[in-house]
């Protein structure tokens, strides 16, 4: 039987690997949004498997919202990405590094 | 009554409504043709809605169900961040038409991230408490890339978006957290299911919250971001990161923990005194090597926002009071100090470095002895404001029991002493150079003196802010 401790531990994976994909990925910008959207829909299966055990429908609204605010963030992002791109001409992490620290 | 509830964010609509109209005109009207007079009018609008919020507001009203809550707390941290918007729209019109930075973009994001931070400080609900940071924040990571065509600004908008997207992750999943084992997003709520023994996950919730709003103070050692995107952001969105944004989020701050962890004080108190004391150290020690007074500012607002943690620490409706009263009075010498920034020019290009300001008193000796006050108080000498500032937060720590946090934080403010005092030493002492040249424009030399002037003047009373916060602070914390 699945229980929600299942669906939470998937969802604790999910957001770890995330994690670790920022901090750990020394190649690509684009990489680093798609461990951002894998956190923020780790969250979402945690909002949704809550709001089902516990019967209560306010998980999930807040779940669209995430979404909604999730493709907002990634536009912007890639925006920015274009802009730095431009001016750049290049989108590795190690070259993210005019300014130190 | 829904009349009731829109008749609670009126101002907000109205702000929201303003820049939407903003944005519609001018992108069918002209352009950045209108920038400068957007800019402007802009700015004037926020300090209206500043006057209106503070001369209207009376009494607590929450609106929609208890998510949106409308008390002496918010609007205090809403006139504050209100007005310092204000002030720093006003002063950077002038420096970004020169640059050739003056978009009409610029005014809108900035009105509509002051929507997300007045969302921010009234939210009364996870759902609430996330849309209104991410308003604040999209704006925000949007106008840190303002300049396009540089490198620098571009790669801090890059950081800040990166950064930023994580600490939105890190708060959201505390929220979810928090929202499973509360049963509820209504810190109302949670309140009820955080009352002295408490599950692990509901433990776990509060930290990862915790975590996620230290990010947006850029409280150590979640501060990483802070100097490369200060850097590297044009000056006059400089001067807005360094105050409003950092005001909502330590409003916000306040807000999560009384208002729905207030019940176990004891848990999170050690995790913000830690913060607090990381923050201070960190941000003294670190500023002492900058060359560039634009990364020594974000080494002196990690610094300040340490300070005001440890308010927070305290507990309290005097710590409360205490970090109202210091944001305040850090949101003034900010905005004196960034007026000062801007005008740092050599041959008509913005200068940075501390060096430039070899013997700046010979030439300016009155902008010299205001920027002299406004490090002073900085770096909290008595008798300048900064001084009592810190007084207000060290009395907080120490009546709360957390003397050695007190201790700690006079050591700290010692050594982050010397590295104000090294610039007014450049300024009076130091080596004969090549001189800044370029005047300062009127709104500039105004921003500079009259907060020059407060930090003098304001010993007397603090201008009255102090009963205010106390109120504030008691309509918060029960």
């Amino acid at each position: 039987m699945i229980g929600i401790e299942h669906y939470l531990a998937v969802a604790a994976t999910l957001f770890v690997i995330g994690i670790f994909g920022l901090f750990l990925n020394r190649k690509n910008v684009i990489i680093l949004l798609m461990s951002i959207e894998l956190m923020l829909l780790a969250v979402n299966i945690n909002l949704v498997s809550f709001s089902h055990y516990l019967g209560d429908l306010v998980g999930q609204v807040f779940t669209l919202f995430v979404l909604t605010v999730a493709a907002a963030e990634a536009a912007i992002g890639l925006a920015i990405l274009v802009c730095f791109f431009r001016v750049r001409g290049t989108i590795d992490v190690e070259d993210v590094n005019v300014m130190k620290g | 009554m829904i009349s009731a509830d829109i008749q609670t964010v009126l101002p907000e609509i109205v702000l929201a409504l303003f820049a939407m109209a903003a944005l519609l005109g001018v992108v069918y009207g002209g352009k950045d043709r209108l920038a400068g007079r957007l800019t402007s009018l802009t700015g004037l609008v926020l300090a209206l809605i500043a006057l209106w919020i503070a001369y209207t507001g009376e009494g607590t009203r929450t609106a929609f169900g208890g998510s949106f809550n409308d008390d002496g707390f918010a609007r205090f941290a809403k006139v504050t961040v209100l007005l310092s918007a204000a002030a720093v729209l006003l002063m950077s019109r002038d420096y970004m038409q020169r640059r050739g930075l003056l978009r009409f973009e610029y005014p809108v994001l900035v009105a509509l991230s002051v929507v997300g931070m007045m969302v921010m400080v009234s939210a009364g609900d996870l759902m609430v408490l996330y849309m209104g940071l991410e308003l604040q924040s999209l704006a925000l990571y949007v106008i840190a890339a303002l300049r396009r065509d540089s490198a620098k600004s571009t790669e801090a908008g890059l950081k800040y978006f990166v950064l930023g997207a994580l600490s939105s992750g890190l708060l959201l999943y505390g929220a979810s957290l928090t929202y499973g084992f509360a049963g509820t997003t209504l810190f109302s709520g949670i309140i009820e299911a955080a009352s002295d023994d408490i599950s692990l996950g509901l433990l776990f919730g509060l930290v990862f919250l915790i975590s996620g709003v230290a990010f947006k103070v850029s409280a150590a050692p979640f501060h990483m971001w802070t100097p490369d995107v200060y850097e590297g952001s044009p000056t006059p969105v400089t001067a807005f990161f360094a105050t409003a944004p950092k005001v909502a989020a330590m409003a916000l701050f306040a807000r999560i923990i009384h208002d729905a962890f207030g019940g176990i004080v004891g848990e999170w108190q050690q995790i913000i005194a830690f913060l607090s004391v990381l923050s201070m150290f960190l941000g003294a020690v670190a500023a002492i090597g900058q060359t560039n007074i634009k990364r020594l500012m974000a080494y002196s607002s990690i610094a300040h926002m340490g300070f005001a943690l440890m308010g927070l620490a305290a507990g309290s409706v005097l710590g409360v009071q205490a970090m109202l009263i210091y944001m305040a009075i850090y949101v003034t010498m900010n905005i004196g100090t960034f007026a000062f920034i801007l005008s740092m020019e050599k041959d008509g290009r913005p200068v940075v470095e501390i060096s430039a300001l070899n013997m700046y008193s010979k030439r300016e000796p009155l902008r010299a002895l205001a920027m002299l006050v406004l490090l002073f108080s900085l770096a909290g000498v008595p008798p300048m404001v900064g001084f009592f500032g810190k007084f207000y937060v060290l009395r907080a720590a120490y009546d709360a029991g957390l003397a050695w946090l007190a201790v700690a934080g006079v050591i700290a403010s010692v050594i982050g002493a010397y590295y104000y005092l090294r610039i007014v030493f450049v300024m009076y002492f130091g080596k004969e150079s090549e001189a800044l040249d370029g005047a300062m424009p009127v709104f500039q030399w105004l921003m500079l003196m009259g907060s020059a002037a407060a930090m003098v003047v304001g010993v007397v009373n603090l201008f009255g802010i102090e009963p205010l916060a106390a109120a504030a602070a008691a309509t918060l914390v029960n």
